[in-house]
């Protein structure tokens, strides 16, 4: 069947509010601003509705729409604007635009009184427009596009306070560890390129189909490396370091790409090459235990963090690696599920916590909020959606997709009961941080002095309603309905030897131990709050550790960035830069100066000196001519005199 | 062949009116470079180019061709010229720098 869904469009409209806004929208009136730039998401979600609708109504996906226009065309190397609609890029579409929509409009009310309030809605459509690209791309370097261009969006907006050094190099952080991980997805690319000859996800697709016995080799190698591209861009082990920083952002930023739609892109990106890790079992181990070792790792971090956002940037991380050891034990509509209800979820904490700051005039630190319940209601009352869904209790959004990523990992052999451990502990300290959070910041008594905390505006308000209406319903719809939807695009997972009782079992203890992390922060931060400085004081090097976070920046200013920098400066700057390309333009300047200074005195002005070199030289071209004849073999005697 | 001419090569020989003419040519040379006064230069440079007519007019004989003599009919009118336009040169100097010494007329450089 043949429908127009134009899904160009869902690209394009946010790139014409970027380059409006970002052209004409510094001399133009606010409300033109807002309107265009809330107006562009707006339609781009129109569109994908429209296409929700299209392929609920007649199974029509996948559609592939292709530019008439050749992109690359070089040998035999072809590739395409194309753009595929399938099921796992449909709800991939409708989280980024429908989040990103609701984001915006918060923006409206939170960006209200800062400067640069044209620049940021341009970024944040531009944002939208490489996002939008990347989950629809149909081949690998179309996405390596919107890849990289949601990079270059992300560190715009992480810099947007650029007169703050941290934010600027908060931004530079992000950019050059991302980089990191984007020469891993590009070497890849090559893999896929020297291997297969295109790069189009649907003929790589067949063409493994086609030859069911390869695997391992270099699908390993390709695999892992795009895995790296993955951690890079997902914030996994070890390149995680970026996102933490990245909070020097605007609050909205952080809840749209640094939470809900920008970090997941690596999630997507193995999903949607899910073909390939599929033919490599070592490299979906490896992906799964990144994935589980990430979880922990940030979780223990999340911990002590006393910042309110660094919670969330640390709880972001740890919820990435959930995803991840889902697609590392194949689930990968989990990861997809656990993706979207995230995206709720977390954009949620992140907007309350936007709230939060925005109430107590840009306080941030956890440790001087307290008592907000009664200031701040909506806040407060949408915000425990949010903790309740991502410690995962019942029936929140986050125990479905949790739920499902422990119950796969639970069926994959012994090492997933590994797996499945560390999930369940994580799972633990995440509720322990949440209710943390929760407490502090909500619960007890103000600790912050002379500031009267006020409620937000309805603009922001009204998105974390929604929001928080997704976090609580957003898992309704269950891990085995939504597989099922999944199940053309990402493969589905045969049941191995699970079973309904086992997965309530899971369920329960799950719930279980979200229960307890909640009991543990409920002693240590409303009954005794004396006890959790006693706990620190009596593991000092423990807590010193967490509270550091591992001195994994320390520890990689150590190894990687002051000899990368003495490199720099040593091998670049002064061998290459100063003394050998600088000593050979000098020497040239050198030469032509010092030529010029000789020459210089020819031009003295003086006829007669002139007059001089012309004879002289007239002398010597006659004496040239004339050399060979007069001392030579006396060819010509000047016998003219007679005859 | 001429009788006359022949009478007159058989009695100079053609070297001679060659030597004159480098003879004179030099002279030429030597007093471009030395005097002082733009007035000689500028008749030194006439010297330079009646020498040159000689050797011309020399060679037009001993080759019998005439184009040798047309040459110095060319060259006339040019000296011709090139002293009208340099004693106009010579005068505007004088008028706006009041000397003619060739050493002092020295802007004409970067």
């Amino acid at each position: 069947m043949n429908v127009n869904l134009h899904l160009w469009l869902i690209p394009l409209l946010p790139f014409a509010g970027f380059l409006f806004n970002g052209v004409l929208g510094r001399r133009l009136p606010k409300a033109i601003v807002t309107a265009v730039a809330l107006l562009a998401p707006l339609a781009s979600l129109g569109v994908v509705l429209n296409a929700v609708l299209a392929s609920t109504s007649s199974a029509i996906l996948p559609v592939t729409e292709t530019c008439p226009l050749r992109w690359i065309d070089a040998g035999s190397l072809h590739v395409n604007f194309s753009f595929v609609l399938d099921q796992l890029s449909l709800v991939m579409l409708l989280v980024v635009t429908g989040v990103g929509f609701i984001i915006h409009v918060y923006s409206v009310g939170y960006m209200s009184h800062e400067d640069g309030y044209w620049r940021f809605f341009s970024y944040m459509n531009l944002f939208m427009f490489f996002m939008t690209v990347l989950v629809l791309a149909g081949n690998a370097l179309l996405m390596f596009v919107g890849w990289e261009g949601v990079g270059l969006a992300s560190y715009l907006l992480i810099g947007f306070y650029f007169q703050r050094q941290s934010a600027a190099d908060a931004g530079k952080k992000a950019f050059i560890v991302n980089r990191i991980g984007d020469f891993g997805f590009l070497i890849g690319l090559f893999l896929l390129l020297a291997n297969f000859g295109t790069l189009t996800f649907s003929e790589i697709a067949a063409r493994l189909a086609a030859n069911p016995g390869w695997t391992g080799g270099i699908l390993t190698a390709i695999a892992l490396c795009l895995l790296v591209g993955a951690t890079g861009k997902s914030a996994q082990l070890p390149l995680y370091v970026w996102l933490p920083d990245a909070m020097e952002g605007p609050t909205p930023v952080s809840a749209l790409i640094h939470a809900a739609t920008m970090v997941t892109a690596g999630v997507y990106m193995i999903a949607r090459t899910h073909f390939l890790f599929d033919r490599s079992p070592f490299a979906l181990s490896v992906v799964a235990i990144v994935g589980a070792a990430t979880a922990l790792f940030a979780a223990t971090i999340g911990l002590v963090q006393n910042d309110i956002k660094r919670v969330l940037a640390y709880s972001t991380i740890s919820q990435l690696g959930y995803m991840f050891l889902a697609c590392g034990v194949a689930a990968y509509s989990a990861a997809i599920f656990h993706l979207m209800t995230h995206a709720f979820f977390k954009a949620l904490l992140f907007l309350a916590a936007g709230s939060v700051i925005h109430a107590l005039g840009g306080e941030q630190d956890l440790r001087k909020m307290g008592g907000l319940r009664k200031h701040i209601p909506i806040t407060f009352w949408t915000m425990t959606a949010a903790v309740f869904a991502i410690a995962g209790f019942f029936p929140f959004a986050g125990f479905f997709s949790k739920d499902a990523i422990l119950y796969a990992a639970f069926l994959q052999g012994s090492g997933g009961k590994m797996l499945w451990f560390v999930g369940l502990v994580t799972a633990l300290l995440t509720s322990f941080y949440m209710f943390r959070l929760w407490y502090l910041a909500f619960m007890g008594e103000s600790r912050s002095r002379d500031v009267h905390p006020h409620e937000s505006p309805w603009s922001m308000l009204g998105p974390l309603v929604i929001l928080a209406l997704l976090s609580v319903s957003g898992g309704w719809i269950g891990i085995s309905r939504f597989g099922a939807y999944l199940a053309p695009s990402v493969g589905a997972r045969e049941g191995e030897g699970g079973s309904f009782q086992l997965e309530v079992l899971l369920g329960i203890l799950a719930v279980a131990v979200a229960a307890i992390g909640w009991f543990i922060a409920d002693r240590f931060y409303r009954q005794r709050p004396e006890s959790p400085a006693q706990l620190a004081a009596s593991v000092p090097a423990g807590y010193k550790l967490l509270a550091n976070k591992y001195y994994a920046d320390e520890i990689y200013r150590a190894t990687l960035v002051r000899p990368l920098l003495a490199i720099s400066k040593f091998v670049l700057e002064w061998v290459v830069d100063v003394a050998i390309l600088g000593g050979i333009a000098w020497l040239l300047a050198g030469i032509a100066t010092f030529g010029g200074a000789i020459l210089q005195r020819w031009q003295s002005g003086n006829l007669r000196s002139y007059a001089a070199w012309l004879a002289l030289g007239a002398a010597a071209l006659l004496l040239f001519v004339l050399f060979p004849h007069v001392w030579g073999a006396s060819g010509i005697d000047i016998k003219l005199a007679g005859h | 062949m001429n009788s006359t001419l022949h009478l007159v090569q058989q009695e100079v020989p053609l070297a001679w009116y060659l030597l004159l003419s480098a003879v004179l040519f030099c002279l030429g040379v030597v007093g471009f470079l030395i005097k002082r006064n733009l007035i000689t230069v500028f008749m030194s440079i006439e010297l330079m180019l009646n020498a040159v007519n000689l050797s011309f007019v020399t060679f037009a004989h001993q080759w019998h061709d005439v184009k040798g003599q047309i040459f110095v009919f060319f060259v006339m009118m040019v000296a011709a010229a090139e002293a009208a336009v340099g004693l106009a040169i010579i005068i505007a100097v004088f008028r706006a720098r009041a000397t003619l010494a060739v050493d002092r007329i020295d802007l004409m450089k970067l």
